[in-house]
């Protein structure tokens, strides 16, 4: 990760593909997210968006947030309609009816779009290899529709759907690893960031549409409203999921992992997740639990770190060709 | 000149798909469709159709990438029967409602449970009411034609609607029939390249399937309604024009022996014909008062042609090949009767349900269904429809 100084301001964008008006809760980092993703992107892009948050707050009709093409159409789907988008982009620059311009094509969805209904599109997208960039806005359950739990959702975590209860303790599964799949479908370019570290993520967004073939993006994205958490709180929370070793900041390039922040030492998880409400009835033992679970998968991503560093160049696979 | 081949009609719908110059065809395998695709990925491969084939995971993701294409500005084409449509469905709204310009061949088939391969229309009755404009066809040349038509009305201006091409599954898409193809010169001059008016494009930003809240859903509704009944007068046109250019005409309700023929029979799809021999059959019986309507425009719902094709007739037979369980029975037959529901002079009704799940009605099989639709007219009946040749 760059490092920044005062300057920070100037070195972004002032054009706003993602306009403000929208109607983001207050503290919303999702929108904070998709904000800097877009900036990122620029206006050579076209945007096909889940249903969700970030749908629901920015284009009912008859107004839009959208100064870049965007479509939505349904929840399950939006890696499908990028592969029809980016193949008919493709035959139609090659036919010569449209003039060639490297338009980016970029898929946006939650957490529960991605990991749970949206996942055969996602698979079958990157699988057929289209040269596209899928986000993940992963605010860790449905809050859209109030707070439900996902498979996103992570361990102990109290939801609508994963409520504490006289015999129950909150979300009873562990989250499901996004990226690790992504990878595992030997895609050139896997990335985890967060919209606490801005620059981080600008600068893979831009690596990911830069490689040839399937780029996917999972971004922890704060939700002070299903969270249970003070809206000023949105970005520290950010960090401390990253500075606890809770949300680790890493790439995959062809197969070779780098993580992005590397810190000495973690921070205990409890200092991440004594400012949530979701979190608040953990008791001692769960919370360490939870720690020791958050030590052993950072210390294997340093693994695969040392592992496909120390091999390098560890490309797997060649980005594939073009469907079409 | 037109080209006459012996071909298989779902090679012969990917042949055609190939002289319409489709840029796009998202698809997914699915009996009996298969041959259909795997002609289009085919052709793609050999470098013949410049087009993106996109084999995509599933049905839901198939029409998904349809609507990418079709949004992009692309000519989009896929194929695809019963469960395959089943999975589709809620996809298939959104196309319809985004005004998306998608052609879509269904080889009709049964739907499970019990798992049926064989056709039927249990999958066409089930997406009736997904906004699509949707045309029946009754042989190869029918579908070759209509693949072809589909493209002008879809991607018309005033048009801008996803239109279905039924053809019946092995009953019709895996005959071998002599069709005849049109010359490539001559499609281009019939079919001009898709301008679609609002493309996803970066020069030109537009916000597409934006969500609405009850003060305007109802108005988007309505358009919608209002878009699908005007273009019946588009599909007329271009019926009319292919009809002027190829020699081969085609209408909303087709009649084969009405006139002045007191009992009709109603049917759709590839059973039209063996109804026609059957129609030919009794005639030599002595029977000369039957003859035969077919519809052929299922939506928009043609309901002039049809009170206009059946107003002289005093008994009407309607055959289903799908079940609206625990309803009124046949589907077709429902609507039927209540577009002449509110006519003063009317025939008597008569609803059968039969060739489920790929079962043949023969030429004597119609004759019977005649001859009880006549009986019950004249006596009655306590069901409000009769099961074809079922066994109980």
């Amino acid at each position: 990760m760059e490092k920044y100084g005062v300057y920070i301001p100037r070195l972004v964008t002032k054009k706003e593909p993602f306009a403000p008006g929208h109607r983001a809760c207050i503290g919303c980092g999702e929108a904070l997210a998709v904000r800097l993703v877009c900036k990122a992107l620029g206006n050579n892009v076209i945007i096909a968006n889940a249903t969700g948050c970030m749908e629901i707050v920015s284009s009912q009709v008859p107004y839009t947030s959208w100064n870049v093409p965007w479509i939505h159409t349904l929840f399950e789907n939006t890696a499908a309609v990028a592969s029809g988008i980016e193949a008919a982009l493709n035959v139609l620059t090659r036919k010569g009816v449209r003039q060639a311009s490297d338009t980016k094509v970029v898929a946006m969805a939650g957490d529960g779009g991605t990991s749970d209904i949206g996942l055969q599109a996602l698979s079958g997208a990157m699988e057929r290899g289209h040269n596209f960039l899928y986000v993940c806005f992963d605010n860790e359950a449905y809050m859209n529709t109030g707070i439900q739990r996902s498979s996103s959702t992570p361990f102990g975590a109290a939801t609508t759907t994963s409520p504490v209860g006289k015999v129950s303790t909150g979300q009873f599964t562990w989250k499901k690893n996004m990226p690790a799949i992504a990878a595992a479908h030997n895609i050139p370019y896997v990335a985890t960031a967060c919209h606490s570290y801005p620059f981080d993520l600008m600068q893979k967004v831009k690596k990911a549409v830069a490689v040839k073939g399937p780029a996917y993006l999972h971004v922890l994205s704060v939700c002070p409203t299903g969270w249970r958490c003070p809206t000023e709180l949105t970005v520290r929370i950010g960090r401390l999921a990253v500075e606890t070793g809770i949300f680790p900041l890493y790439e995959i390039e062809n197969g070779s992992y780098k993580l992005s922040y590397n810190r000495p030492q973690l921070r205990p998880v409890n200092d991440y997740l004594k400012l949530q409400g979701r979190f608040r009835h953990l008791s001692e033992d769960m919370i360490n639990m939870i720690q020791e679970r958050v030590t052993a998968d950072y210390a294997r991503i340093k693994e695969r770190v040392a592992q496909t560093q120390e091999k390098k160049p560890a490309v797997i696979d060649k980005p594939m060709e073009k469907v079409s | 000149m037109a080209t006459k081949k012996g071909v298989e009609v779902s090679i012969g719908i990917g042949d055609a798909v190939k002289l319409a110059n489709a840029d796009v065809v998202a698809a997914y395998p699915i009996t009996p469709q298969t041959h259909i695709v795997e002609h289009l990925a085919e052709l793609v491969a050999e470098g013949e159709l410049d087009a993106a084939f996109i084999p995509v995971e599933s049905e839901h993701s198939a029409m998904s990438a349809c609507l990418g294409s079709a949004a992009t500005g692309a000519r989009t084409f896929t194929a695809t029967a019963g469960q395959g449509l089943e999975l589709m469905h809620e996809v298939l709204y959104v196309a319809s409602a985004m005004r998306l310009p998608i052609v879509m061949a269904v080889a009709n088939r049964a739907l499970s449970a019990p798992l049926s391969v064989w056709g039927d229309h249990s999958d066409v009755m089930a997406v009736r009411d997904t906004g699509w404009i949707q045309i029946f066809t009754e042989n190869g040349q029918e579908v070759i034609d209509n693949v072809l038509c589909a493209f002008r009305v879809a991607e018309d201006r005033q048009v801008l609607l996803p239109v279905m091409i039924h053809l019946d599954g092995f009953h019709l898409s895996h005959m071998i029939e002599t069709i005849l193809f049109p010359e490539q010169s001559e499609v281009d001059q019939f079919l001009p390249p898709n301008q679609y008016p609002f493309p996803l494009d970066p020069s030109k930003p537009v916000t597409m399937g934006d969500f609405s809240p009850p003060v305007l859903y109802t108005e988007a509704r309505w358009a919608q309604e209002v878009n699908l009944r005007a273009s019946k007068e588009v599909v007329l046109q271009v019926w009319k024009e292919f009809g002027a250019k190829f020699g081969r005409n085609y209408s909303p309700v087709e009649c084969y022996k009405c006139e002045n023929r007191k009992v009709l029979l109603l049917t759709m799809g590839s059973f039209t014909e063996t109804a026609m021999t059957a129609i030919d059959e009794l005639e030599k019986q002595g029977r000369t008062d039957v003859g035969l309507v077919h519809l052929r425009l299922w939506r928009p719902f043609p309901f002039e042609e049809l009170r206009q094709a059946v107003k002289d007739a005093d008994v009407l037979i309607v055959l289903d090949r799908a079940l609206s369980y625990g309803g009124p029975g046949g589907p077709v037959c429902s609507e039927v009767k209540s577009a002449l529901y509110n006519l003063k002079k009317k025939p008597k009704v008569v609803s059968f349900v039969g060739g489920m799940g790929g079962r043949d009605i023969t030429v004597a099989g119609f004759e019977t269904i005649v001859n009880r639709g006549i009986e019950i007219a004249q006596k009655g009946s306590e069901q409000e429809f009769e099961i074809f040749g079922v066994r109980e």
